[in-house]
C-alpha cells in the first residue's frame, strides 16, 4: 500500500447535529478512501452518559444510523470508502451492534466492524486521584476531587494509534468513542503510508488536515463573512488528499456550493485554536506558525509548512459534573415603548420569583435587538432610534431546581397579567435542564493506554452479540 | 472606515475563553493592523465581556491574527447564561471596530 500515490480523506459531519445527508452526497461525488465523521463535542459526552444512564443500550449518536442506512447503495460497491467515526459516544459497542442489524438485514453481513473503546476512564477516577493524578481543571489548577461527587463522565482524547491498528486487521467500518477530532484523519493516512512516529512532518501535515476538516463546511465556506459570495444551500463538505510525503491539498467535490480558498482555510486553521505554535493533539504537539497556503486551482488549496513540537506524555481528559438547573425564556415586546416595557416585565418576572421566596443565584437579561448579544463597551448608540420591537430573553440559574422550575412557571401568566404589546410564546412552561460543566485535565498516556481495546468482527457476529449480549470475544489491546 | 474593509473574522470557544481569527484581506491592511489591532483595542472593544486578559498571535505567513479573550463566556459552555454562550458572535462583532487613519492603500492590494 505504500506505493500509493495519495489518499483520500473526506469529513461528512462536523457534530452531532451536522446536515444528515452530507456524507451520502460527499461520497456520491467525492471519491473518498475513506469517510470520517465527527460526533462529539466537549459536552456531548456527558449528555450521552446520562442517555446511557436510562438504557442502557444507548449513549451513541443515533445520527449515524440514519447515515450507514442512506450508504446502504454505496457500501454494496466494490472500492466503497471505509468509514472512521467517534460516533459510538459513550456506548461504541451498542452503537456497533445497531450498525450490524442495518448492514445484515441489507445483505452485508460480511462487512467488517472495529470498537475501539478504553477512553471512558469513569471508573478509574478515584483509584488514579488516590494515586496522585489530580486531573486538575487546565485552567483553574483546582483538583477534581472539589467535584468527584457531581461527576458524570470523565473520558481521555485518544488519538490515531488504535485506529490504525483496527485498520491494519482489515476493516470497513471504525467505530470509536472520544478520539480527538483530528486523529480520525491522521490514523488512515498513518495507515496507508506506514508513517513511523519519526516521520514528523508527515504526521503534522496529516494533523493540520484533520483540524481542517473536522468541522465539515466550516472548511468550504461555512460561516463565512464572504456568505454571500457562496452557495451554501449545497454546500460541498472537504476533502483531504494527502501524499506519502505530507504533501497536503484541500478540495470539496466539483458541482457543490461554497468554496474552498485561502481565505476559507486560514479561517478554519486558527479556529477553536490558542498558541498556534502549541495546539495539543493526542498525536502530537502541532504547530501551524510556519503554514503557508497557496490556491492551486479554484477550489483547490495546497497546504504546507505545519511542524510539530513533540508527542505530548499526556492525554487531555474531558469531564463532565453536575452543576445545578437552568432555563431560558423568549418573547417578543412591540411597540413604541419596547425599551422600557422589556425592563419592567423582566423586574415583574424576577420580583414574582423572589416573592414565590426563591433568590435565583444566577440570571441573565437580554433585549435582543439592540446589542446585547456581545456586550461591548459603547453599544447604546447602536440602538436605532425608531425600534419598535425587541426580544427579551431571560435566563436563569440555580442549584436547586424548584427555584428554576417556579421562574419557568412566572413566565406564561404575562400574556394576561403583564403588559400589552408582548407575544412570541413558544412554550407554556419553559423546559427546566440539568446542567454538566465542562472539566478539562489531562492524564499520563501510560495510565490510559492498557485500557484501550480494539474489537474487530463481521456483522453477523455484532448482529449476535447484541441480541445475546455477551460482550465482546477476541478485544485485545 | 471599519475592520470589515480591511479583514474577515471567525471565532469560537475554549472552555471559557474565546478565541478570534481576524483574516487580512491584503499585504497592506495586515501590515497597518499590525501596529494598530492591538490587544489593548481589543480589549477596549470588548469592554462590556470584561476579559481578564487579551493574547494576540501573529501569523504572517497566512496574513492572520489569533486573539484570545480570557473568561469572556460567562462560564463558558453549558454554564453561559448568555445567548452566545460559545462566543460564536464575536467575529462578527469584531468587525465593527472602527480602523480610522487606516491609509487608502489599505482598501486594495
Amino acid at each position: 500500500m505504500n506505493d500509493r500515490p495519495s489518499v483520500r480523506i473526506g469529513n461528512g459531519c462536523g457534530f452531532y447535529g451536522d446536515q444528515l445527508d452530507a456524507p451520502r452526497d460527499l461520497v456520491r461525488s467525492g471519491n473518498l478512501d475513506y469517510l470520517t465523521l465527527e460526533y462529539l463535542a466537549e459536552l456531548t459526552l456527558s449528555i450521552l452518559a446520562r442517555r446511557r444512564e436510562k438504557d442502557p443500550s444507548h449513549g451513541y449518536a443515533h445520527d449515524f444510523l440514519y447515515v450507514v442506512e442512506s450508504l446502504v447503495p454505496d457500501l454494496s460497491k466494490p472500492n466503497a470508502p471505509k468509514i472512521i467515526t467517534n460516533a459510538g459516544g459513550m456506548n461504541p459497542p451498542s452503537c456497533a451492534r445497531a450498525v450490524a442489524d442495518i448492514l445484515c438485514a441489507a445483505g452485508l453481513a460480511d462487512r467488517r466492524i472495529a470498537v475501539v473503546t478504553g477512553d471512558d476512564i469513569m471508573s478509574h477516577v478515584d483509584s488514579w486521584l488516590d494515586d496522585g493524578e489530580p486531573l486538575e481543571h487546565l485552567d483553574s489548577g483546582r483538583p477534581l476531587t472539589d467535584v468527584r461527587e457531581r461527576l458524570v463522565s470523565a473520558n481521555a482524547y485518544l488519538g490515531a494509534a488504535p485506529i490504525v491498528e483496527a485498520l491494519r486487521r482489515g476493516t470497513d467500518i471504525v467505530i470509536t468513542g472520544r478520539v480527538a477530532d483530528a486523529s480520525l484523519t491522521v490514523a488512515p493516512a498513518r495507515f496507508v503510508f506506514g508513517w513511523s512516529d519519526e516521520d514528523t512532518e508527515q504526521l503534522a501535515q496529516a494533523t493540520v488536515a484533520g483540524h481542517l476538516i473536522e468541522c465539515g463546511a466550516q472548511a468550504t465556506g461555512g460561516y463565512s463573512t464572504s456568505w454571500e459570495s457562496l452557495q451554501l444551500t449545497d454546500v460541498g463538505y472537504p476533502i483531504a488528499v494527502l501524499d506519502a510525503n505530507g504533501e497536503l491539498r484541500i478540495t470539496k467535490p466539483a458541482g457543490t456550493g461554497g468554496a474552498v480558498t485561502v481565505r476559507t482555510i486560514t479561517e478554519q486553521l486558527l479556529y477553536e485554536v490558542g498558541d498556534p505554535s502549541a495546539y495539543l493533539t493526542p498525536d502530537l504537539i502541532l504547530d501551524v506558525t510556519g503554514v503557508r497556503l497557496e490556491q492551486v486551482e479554484p477550489d483547490l488549496v495546497a497546504v504546507r509548512g505545519a511542524t510539530t513540537r513533540g508527542i505530548p506524555a499526556r492525554y487531555k481528559v474531558s469531564a463532565a459534573y453536575r452543576a445545578g438547573y437552568q432555563t431560558s425564556g423568549q418573547l417578543v415586546v412591540y411597540g413604541e415603548d419596547c425599551l422600557r416595557k422589556a425592563d419592567a416585565i423582566a423586574g415583574m418576572v424576577l420580583e414574582r420569583v423572589r416573592r414565590a421566596g426563591f433568590e435565583l443565584e444566577r440570571f441573565h437579561v437580554e433585549k435582543l435587538g439592540t446589542g446585547d448579544a456581545v456586550p461591548r463597551s459603547s453599544d447604546q448608540a447602536a440602538v436605532p432610534d425608531a425600534l419598535r420591537e425587541v426580544v427579551l430573553r431571560i435566563a436563569v440559574a440555580d442549584s436547586d431546581r424548584r427555584a428554576v422550575e417556579r421562574f419557568s412557571r412566572e413566565w406564561a401568566p404575562l400574556v394576561t397579567s403583564g403588559p400589552a404589546g408582548i407575544g412570541g410564546y413558544t412554550q407554556a412552561r419553559q423546559p427546566v435542564r440539568p446542567v454538566y460543566a465542562f472539566w478539562p485535565a489531562t492524564v499520563a498516556k501510560s495510565r490510559v493506554d492498557p485500557l484501550v481495546r480494539i474489537d474487530v468482527r463481521p456483522a453477523t457476529q455484532w448482529a449476535c452479540a447484541g441480541k445475546h449480549d455477551s460482550g465482546s470475544t477476541d478485544s485485545s489491546p | 472606515m471599519k475592520l470589515v474593509q480591511l479583514a474577515t473574522a471567525r471565532s469560537g470557544d475554549k472552555g471559557n475563553h474565546a478565541n478570534i481569527v481576524v483574516v487580512a484581506r491584503w499585504a497592506s491592511a495586515f501590515a497597518w493592523l499590525q501596529d494598530h489591532l492591538t490587544c489593548q483595542r481589543v480589549a477596549e472593544f470588548f469592554g462590556g465581556l470584561q476579559p481578564t486578559r487579551v493574547e494576540r498571535f501573529v501569523l504572517p505567513n497566512v496574513q492572520a491574527f489569533n486573539f484570545v479573550l480570557y473568561d469572556v463566556l460567562d462560564g463558558g459552555g453549558s454554564l453561559s447564561l448568555r445567548s452566545d454562550t460559545q462566543g460564536k458572535l464575536l467575529g462578527t462583532a469584531i468587525l465593527d471596530l472602527p480602523c480610522d487613519g487606516a491609509p487608502l492603500e489599505t482598501l486594495s492590494s
